[in-house]
Formats: C-alpha cells, structure tokens, sequence
C-alpha cells in the first residue's frame, strides 16, 4: 500500500490556484527557509507536539503509550517516543498532537471527492503543498493520478529543488504549477534556504519549455530578496521563460516567528518587518519593466 | 448620502426608544364607550378608524416619506386588548440597561387610571394564561417552547404588488361587491361574512382618513414655512397624501408613501408578530423608477434620496415592549422588515432590475438595524447582482442575506401555492417562506428540541429544576440500545409537539374570534372575495410553522451517546447523565473527551448528518401535517432568532460537552466551534437536510473581513453561495466576525475551532496563531471594520 506523510489538508482555499480549492500539506522539505510559514513540514518524519498549555493532566496519555515514553508526571521522553500517535488519539484536551501521518491515497481521494462540487462550481481544484511535495513522488504521482481520473484540476505548489525526472512525471497530471523563486543569487539563495538554486532554476526554465501551465511566486522577505538588483534580476530571467502567467508577490509575514517557537526551532529573521504596500508596488513595477504580469499575494 | 438623508438618518440613530400611551388611552375611551354596540369585526374596524382620527400626526424636517406609528419617531405604541402592561412592567422599561424605552410618568398615570383597570382580565394575554392547561404551563415554563400567540397578534406578512394597482377606494369597491354577492338564503355565514366585510370597509376609511390627516398637516406647515424649497416639499407631499393609498400611485414617490401608509395601518391595527414586509419592493417599485426616468420627474440620486427616506422611516419603528418570556427570548428592538431582491417574476424571468442596485446601495450606506433587506438568488439571477450583494456582505453588517429562490418556490409549491403565486412569494423576517400577499404565515413559537432530549435522558425530568413535565419514558440504564433511547426521544417529541398544538389551536381560534385583523385581511387575497378574516381562513393560503431549534446541539449530543456509550462503550450512558446533571463537575476529561472526539455536525461526516437527517425526519413527522382549526396546516420551520441564547439559559448541560446555561446552536447552524473542517463542509452537511421540506433554515457563517479581501474573496463567497444552493440550501448570511468576537475566541478556543482568519497569503484557524498574531489580527480587523 502506498503511503505518503501529510500534516494537513485544507479546506477552502482561494489563494493557490484558481476557484475554490483544497491544499493537500505534504511532509518534508529539502529547504529550509528562514521565513518558512510552516517550519513543521521541513522534517520528512512525523513529530509529536505537545501544548502544555491545553494539557488537564488526565493522565489518560500514560497507559497507552506503547513506548512507555509518557511518565506518570505527564512528561515524554522524547528519546524513547517513536511517534505512534496513541497518546493523541485518546488526549481529550488536543494537547497532544501527532505532526504528518502516513495516509493512502484512497484516504486523501475520499477527502478531496466530497470537495468536487466547489470545483466544479468554481473552477477550483486541488493543489498539493508542503513541505516540497515533489520529495514524495512515489505518493504525488498516483495521487495526482487519481485527482485526473476523477476530472479535479490539479495544481503543484513546488520550490522546484526536485529530479527533473520527477517534475517530468507530473507533468501530464498537473494543470498548473506554483513555483517558488526565493533568490537570483546562487550564494544568498544558499544562505537564506539551505540549497543551491541552480536545479531550481534550470527546472523552471525546462517545465516552461515543455508547456506547463506557471505561475511564479516569490516569498517577498525585506532584507533578503527585495533589493532592486534581485528583483531585475528576477524579471529578466522569468521575461525569457515559456508558459509564465503571472509572477506573484507573496508579503512576507511575521506569523512564522511564532510557529517556529512553537516548533521549538530557531528563527533566524528576528526584526524583520512585513513589506509595506508601497514597497510591494514599487517592486511589482520593476518586475513588470519586463513584461511580465505582476500582482501582489496569491 | 445627500445633507438631507445624512441628518434623518442621525436623527433615527440617536433617537432613543420611547413608549407612549396614546393609541392605548384612544383605544379604552372607544371601547369603554362602544364595546357591545357592534360585532367585533365591525368594532375592530372602527376602533382602528378612531385611531386614525385621533392619533398625534407627525411630520419632520426635511421627511419627504411621512407617518410614524407612535406621535414621534421611535415611540412605540402599545396594544392593551392584546397584552395589558402592568405599572412595574412600564418601571421596568424605563430603567432596565438592555432595550429601554422612556417612559413619561404621565404615561405610567394613564396606565394606572384608564387603560390597566379596563383591560386587566379582558386581554388576550389575560386570558389565554387562565386558560392554558398544566401540562402546557409546565413545559412552557422549563423552556420546552415558546408562544407567540401570548402577547403579540400571530402573523408574518409581506405583500404582493396589490397596493400599487389599487387604491383604497378600489378595495371598498371590491368589498361592497362581495357584500352584494352574499346570499343570506343559502349561506349560514352570511351574516358572520357581512361583518367582516365591513369592518374591513371601515379600515380602509381609517388609513384614508390617516393620510388626508398628513396632508392637512403638510399644508398647513407649508404655509408657515419660510424656506421656499421645503415649502414646495411640503406641498408636493400634501398632494402625495391625498392621492395615496385613497387611489393607486402614478409615481415613485407615490409608490413608496402608500407602501409606508398600508404598513403603518398593518401595524397600527393590532401588534402583530413581528414582521410586515412589503416583499418584492425592487419588482414593485421598478415600473414606477422607469416611468419618471422617462418623463422626467426622477433621476437616480432623487430615487435613492426617497429610497434613504423610507429606510429611516423603518428604523424609526421598534417592536412594542415584551414582556415575560417572550421578553426573554427576544431581547431586541427589532421588528423585522426584511425585504426581498432580485429573485424571479410572476412568468419566471429574472427578478432583478436597476432598483435592485439601489436598494443595495441605500442599504450600505445607510447601515441602519432595520430595514434589513436579502437577496433572493435563483440559477437565473446574473452573477452581477450575486456580485454586488457579495459587495455588501463583506462590509460586515450580516445583511443582505442570501437566499435560494429556486427553493423558496418549491417549499411553497410542496405546500400547495401554485407556480406563479410561489414565485412572487418569498421570505420575511428572518428566513420564514411564505407567499407573499397571499398567505397568512402564523409562526406560533419555538421548540426547544436539545431540551426534548433531556427530557428523554432523565425519564421525563427537567434538570433544571427536578420537576417531572414530560412522559415517564425510562431512566438512561433501561436503555439497551440506541434505538431504545431515539425511541424515548420521539416519544417525548411528539408529546411536546402535540401539547404545543393543542394550545396553539386555542390562540389560533380566539385570535380569529375576538382580533380579527380587518385591515390586513384588505390586502391578502382572497380574504375579501371569501368575506373571512385573515386568521379565519381568508386567505388563499393558510400555514401554521413551529420553529424548531438546537439541530446542531441535539445532533452531536445523539452523536457523542452512539459513539461513546453504545459503539466505543468507554462511558455509561448512567455517568454520562449524571455529568450532565452535574454540569460536568469533576468531569472535564469526559467533556473534553466528547466534545473533541465525536463526529460532528457541519463537517461534511456521514455519521453525524446521518443523526441529523433522523432528528430532522423525526421533527418532519411530528409537526407537518397536524390539524390546526383549518385543516392540516402546520409545518416546520428550522430557525431560531435569538431564542438559542433564552433556550441555552434553560438547558442543562448536554452529552455533546456543552456547558449548562450556554447557548444551543443557532438556526440550522452547527454547534459553535464544533464545524472544524471550514465552510465547505458546513454547507455539504447543510446539503443532506431535505430542507424543501421546511418553511425555512437559517445558516449562519463566520468570516473575518481579511477572508473576504479582494476579487479572489467576492469570488469565493459566490461560489460558496452557489455550491450551497445547488445542494438545496434555502439561505446562508455571513456574520463577517468583529473584534468582541475574536477576544472571545482568545478566552474561549475550544468554542471557536472553526474560526477561519486570513492572514497573510493564506488562511488559517485563528485559536491555532499565537498569541502575537492573535492580537495582529484583532487590530487589523479593527482597522477593517470601522
């Protein structure tokens, strides 16, 4: 049986992809962005999160646990947990939660199906997120290939770090791509995320070529990627692509910080402010120096 | 907003509600004098023309639309022979926080004098509670269910286009033709007809004599005025008062007037319940906007202007004080004038025309408690007029609201309207289907159904108070089954339901008896070709609804039992009750065990719409088709006003992990906080209710300004609409959430799991930000909805 790990799947979502849509959450990244709105993804593996602050201390989490992990004071060892998930079915208070559970593809199908309606309705459709969806082709390709058989429009929001291989593949199942461009410059790009962006960009010029559907988006950090020689840069090299409808300015937002606290991660970008909306324009009009159609959020 | 409209509409917001004597002080001296001289319809009709001779006519600077009810805007009058306030009830008034009116002392000496010492005993009120048996007090003081019947004259009206085809004079002329028809040789009602044939004769002479009293007002203060602008004003509305409603309007103006006249006359006759609306007023009034663009005599500023003035007219024109229950259940000013849309016409083209926008515009801008107005949506509505209602929704003001008319016309036509009556019919008040100008609607209360389940649970006990009211139906540990305990259920139901419906007959027929409403029955076909009241079977259709409440509430409580007790069997159904009974005292980990790990309602899951599709059925088969005095006229209504909050105070705590006291879901609406899959799932579980089946349901949707934003927003709202009513939803409103509502869901995040914020590119639960972005959003959302 083929399983993928997913941490959420979201209902009604209008800002990845046309209509009304749902966001399918695939576990794991490659990257590792500072501004990452969802640090949970980045592991491949499933993680268990603890909110003390719901936690009534029924201690129905104790007995169950298969690991003996949870001691009789409430407290994990995180050493010998191995994430089965038990504790959080029986916690009544949702103080225990289990981050990315392996599901089938039939499981998500019987989620995504009962959404068809608003698709039809709305010219909406699935579109699978992250994390980086593409790290689990083995689960996205016959996922995808579901979504086609069941006529849902289907979209791939993809950092495009993937085997071209594997975009290759989802090409014929995917009507439309939401592909990040987080940095022109090969050195900050490492910085900022943890990866070289020359397979991202080689990428993203090769699925033009091949006819794909795309929309560009760039994660609009102050401080990282907004100076005007990036964003030229970034205009030049999309005003040369194939099959880019709009490149898509995403406002950087402050509610990662607070996620990756929760997470118990470390937040690089302290201090940094959201764009402000002149700031936001003045850098749609450089890109659209280019000719290419540029607006502001998803 | 012109100068003109911006200070009437100062002038209604900051009024403050006041209660006035009058029409009670003209109404005893004429009965103290009259009663026993004339048959009560004839009495009826002529108490009502007397009011109009004598009533303080008011008219305002600037008011181009005139006429009140009370002698001043927003004072209300009272209606002694329906309920007879007592001196503390008026004390009360005037020094309660919540929904006060002044009350002059003068007024509270009248009372004391005149009208107490001759209504005391001879009201409705009076009698109905002598009357009413001990079973039905009971469960009517436990909050089993309410009675609209006890101090407010039942109904629910809004109006075909009538009255702008024919002027009062043509009614007496229809009246005096059904006069002549009668035939006291074959037909022993004959006499009984020919009463109230005149009485409503002389109700029609009541609002002419109403409008010429305006007029001479108008005249007169034209003369005094010195400004020669407001001076052709105040001529030109002493002609309109001449003309209308004595002869059909020839304008827009005119129009508008004779609507605001024949409501004044509706609810000046007697206090009916508790909504008067003119229905298709975009439809009515559009001939009327085309003839002066074309001759010259209006333009679209000048159409919005009179347009602005009706709606101010309206808000000046809070509900008489309640008291007891009822006031409990309703705390509100509102009489609700809720007026229709778009839609479709008689011959089933699209409804929607140029007055359409306007009357979306005048509502926007003027953002006044009442009128409220919604927008009736069929498949042939164009996505312009969904568009520009979207506009509206999203500035926050819950309305317009949004409903189904394809539906709205299957509802009516399963019940027995005929296609093209049904497609003029529509919804007034909240979201109750009636056929508008055609059908006496009576809505006779709500039915507590979460409180029937404690009944069930507890064999029979209130636990509120340790009372045995309903039937002995067993103790929770004689239940072997669920099918045992859904059996209890039904069986407590229906004895609630029938207890209800005994008394409600009961009211139905006296109010028919001794309060025939001889105005209204003018203008609701076919009451005066039949020569019968409007409560007596006059008009064409005659529906009887009981407002169901708490779908939500009782589903996930049904649903929390079947799971835990009888499937998972990790609870008793015995320790189950009796936490129930303890308000979950030392029980918090069941609680949150129940209210975190059930199926429920809202979330698009079989086995918890299942439940509620059978609660549903079981309602169905308890209420529709039960006989009132005409027939099998009941059916059943699903919403709930404000009666959820009044209903949640007499609740104790239910299986589903509700706290006792708190508020039942409202409407059709899932349980607050308990729909946490988003909106799309709430109307795909909506979608299994075979609501054609009902007079109307009622959703209630939760958004933040910032899911709304921009095209993408409007667009999605739209779409949302439309996926809903192709799943046979009858009506969806947007509560677009305020700051008040997110500090609660801080205090309370179990409460507010659904609770969806935008937030940055993407939306998100707002209980699961942190605190940080909690407060972001709070002061965005503060920004937004100034």
């Amino acid at each position: 049986m083929i399983t993928g790990v997913i941490f959420d799947i979201k209902r009604y979502t209008l800002h990845d992809g046309p209509g009304i849509r749902v966001s399918v959450h695939l576990k794991g990244c490659p990257l590792s962005c500072w501004w990452c709105h969802n640090p949970e993804s980045q592991s491949f593996a499933p993680q268990l999160l603890f909110r003390p602050e719901r936690c009534i201390r029924c201690g129905y989490c104790v007995p169950v646990c298969p690991a003996r992990a949870i001691s009789e004071k409430i407290e994990t060892d995180e050493l010998l947990c191995c994430i089965s998930g038990e504790c959080a079915d029986v916690c009544p208070a949702g103080a225990r939660e289990i981050c990315g559970r392996h599901v089938t593809v039939s499981r998500v199908m019987d989620i995504l199906l009962k959404e068809r309606i608003f698709f039809d309705q709305s010219g909406g459709g699935v579109t699978l997120s992250g994390g980086e969806p593409l790290c689990q082709a083995g689960f996205v390709l016959p996922l995808l290939e579901e979504c086609k058989k069941n006529d849902m429009p289907t979209a791939v929001d993809t950092s495009g770090f993937a085997g071209w291989d594997v975009i290759e593949a989802t090409l014929p199942l995917t009507d439309l791509y939401l592909y990040d461009i987080k940095h022109m410059d090969p050195e900050l790009h490492r910085k900022y995320t943890g990866a070289d962006n020359g397979m991202i960009l080689a990428n993203l010029a090769r699925l033009g070529e091949a006819g794909a559907r795309i929309n560009v988006r760039i994660p609009f950090v102050p401080g990282v990627n907004t100076d005007e020689r990036n964003l030229r840069n970034t205009g030049e090299f999309v005003s040369r692509l194939k099959g880019v409808e709009t490149v898509s300015l995403l406002p950087y937002h402050t509610a990662a910080e607070g996620k990756h606290r929760r997470w118990e991660m470390e937040f690089k970008l302290r201090g940094v402010y959201p764009p402000t909306s002149h700031s936001l324009a003045a850098a749609a009009g450089v890109i659209e120096k280019y000719g290419v159609k540029t607006v502001i959020g998803g | 907003m012109n100068e003109r409209v911006e200070r009437l509409r100062r002038e209604s917001f900051e009024t403050a509600p006041s209660f006035s004597a009058e029409r009670a002080l003209i109404e005893t001296e004429f009965y103290k004098e009259n009663d026993g001289k004339y048959s009560i319809p004839v009495m009826r009709g002529l108490s009502f023309k007397n009011i109009c001779e004598k009533k303080t006519i008011y008219i305002g600077p600037d008011e181009l639309i005139v006429g009140e009810r009370g002698p001043r805007p927003k004072a209300v009058s009272s209606f002694p022979e329906l309920t007879c306030h007592s001196v503390r009830d008026l004390e009360i008034l005037n020094s309660r926080q919540m929904q006060s009116y002044a009350v002059d002392p003068k007024d509270i000496e009248i009372y004391r004098e005149v009208v107490i010492p001759y209504w005391r005993g001879r009201s409705m009120r009076d009698k109905a509670f002598a009357r009413m048996p001990r079973k039905w007090l009971d469960l009517y003081q436990a909050g089993l269910f309410t009675e609209f019947g006890e101090q407010r004259a039942l109904g629910h009206t809004a109006l075909d286009g009538l009255i702008y085809e024919k002027g009062m004079y043509d009614l007496k002329r229809d009246i005096a033709r059904a006069r002549e028809r009668l035939n006291f040789l074959s037909d022993p009602d004959a006499a009984a007809k020919d009463d109230e044939l005149q009485g409503m004769d002389h109700s029609c002479d009541a609002v002419i004599i109403f409008a010429e009293r305006h007029a001479e007002l108008a005249g007169q203060m034209a003369l005094e005025t010195p400004d020669l602008k407001r001076r052709q004003e105040l001529l030109k509305t002493a002609d309109v008062c001449r003309r209308v409603p004595a002869y059909a309007p020839r304008d827009f103006w005119e129009a508008i007037q004779m609507y605001w006249f024949v409501h004044l006359g509706t609810i000046t006759e007697l206090n009916g319940w508790d909504a008067m609306s003119p229905g298709h007023l975009d439809q009515h009034l559009e001939p009327f906007y085309r003839k002066g663009l074309a001759d010259g005599t209006l333009t679209r500023d000048s159409a919005k202007e009179l347009l602005s003035c009706f709606w101010i007219k309206v808000n000046n024109t809070p509900a008489p004080p309640k008291v007891g229950v009822t006031a409990a259940e309703s705390g509100t000013y509102n009489d609700f004038t809720n007026i229709n849309l778009a839609g479709l016409r008689r011959d089933g083209t699209d409804g929607s025309c140029e007055v359409t926008y306007i009357a979306l515009e005048t509502a926007d801008e003027l953002r006044l408690l009442q009128p409220q107005c919604n927008i009736q949506v069929s498949a042939r509505t164009p996505e312009k007029v969904l568009k520009a209602a979207a506009e509206v929704i999203r500035h926050g003001m819950g309305y317009p609201s949004v409903f189904n008319a394809d539906m709205v016309i299957q509802e009516q036509m399963r019940t027995g309207k005929t296609l093209e009556d049904a497609r003029q019919g529509g919804t007034s008040g909240c979201i109750e289907t009636g056929c508008a100008g055609k059908e006496a609607y009576l809505l006779h209360g709500y039915l507590n159904t979460p409180k029937v389940l404690e009944l069930a649970l507890n064999d029979g006990t209130d636990l509120m108070t340790g009372k045995s009211i309903g039937l002995r139906t067993g103790a929770p540990a004689d239940f072997k089954s669920y099918g045992e305990l859904y059996g209890a259920f039904e069986r407590q139901l229906e004895y609630v339901v029938d207890t209800k419906i005994e008394a409600d007959n009961y009211l139905r027929a006296r109010y028919a008896e001794l309060f025939p409403a001889t105005f209204l029955s003018v203008l609701i076909s076919d009451c005066v070709e039949k020569g019968r009241d409007y409560y007596a079977g006059g008009p064409r259709y005659n529906t009887d609804y009981i407002q169901c409440t708490g779908i939500g509430t009782i589903t996930d409580s049904l649903s929390a039992i079947k799971k835990h007790v009888f499937e998972e069997k990790r609870v008793s159904l015995d320790r189950l009750v009796r936490a129930c009974g303890v308000n979950w005292e030392k029980e918090e980990a069941l609680r949150l065990t129940v209210w975190n790990k059930t199926p429920f309602y809202g979330n698009d899951d079989d086995r918890a719409d299942d439940i509620m599709r059978a609660v549903y059925a079981s309602l169905f088969a308890a209420i529709d088709g039960k006989p009132s005095i005409l027939g099998p006229t009941y059916h059943l209504n699903m919403l709930s006003t404000t009666c959820h909050n009044y209903f949640g105070k007499m609740t104790a705590a239910t299986p589903n992990g509700r706290f006792r006291g708190t508020p039942i879901s409202d409407g059709t609406s899932p349980s607050h906080g308990a729909d946490r899959n988003g909106p799309t799932a709430v109307v795909k579980s909506l979608g299994k209710m075979d609501q054609v089946k009902s007079g109307g349901t009622l959703l209630n949707q939760r958004f933040l300004p910032s899911v709304l934003e921009g095209e993408k927003g409007v667009e999605g709202l739209v779409s949302l609409i439309r996926t809903y009513f192709r799943l046979g939803g009858h009506h969806i409103q947007f509560n677009v959430v305020d700051e008040a509502t997110l500090r609660e869901a801080q205090k309370n995040p179990q409460e507010h799991r659904g609770l969806l914020v935008r937030v940055a590119g993407y939306s998100d639960y707002f209980v699961d930000l942190d605190d940080y972005h909690q407060e972001e959003i709070i002061s965005r959302t503060a920004q937004q909805t100034v």
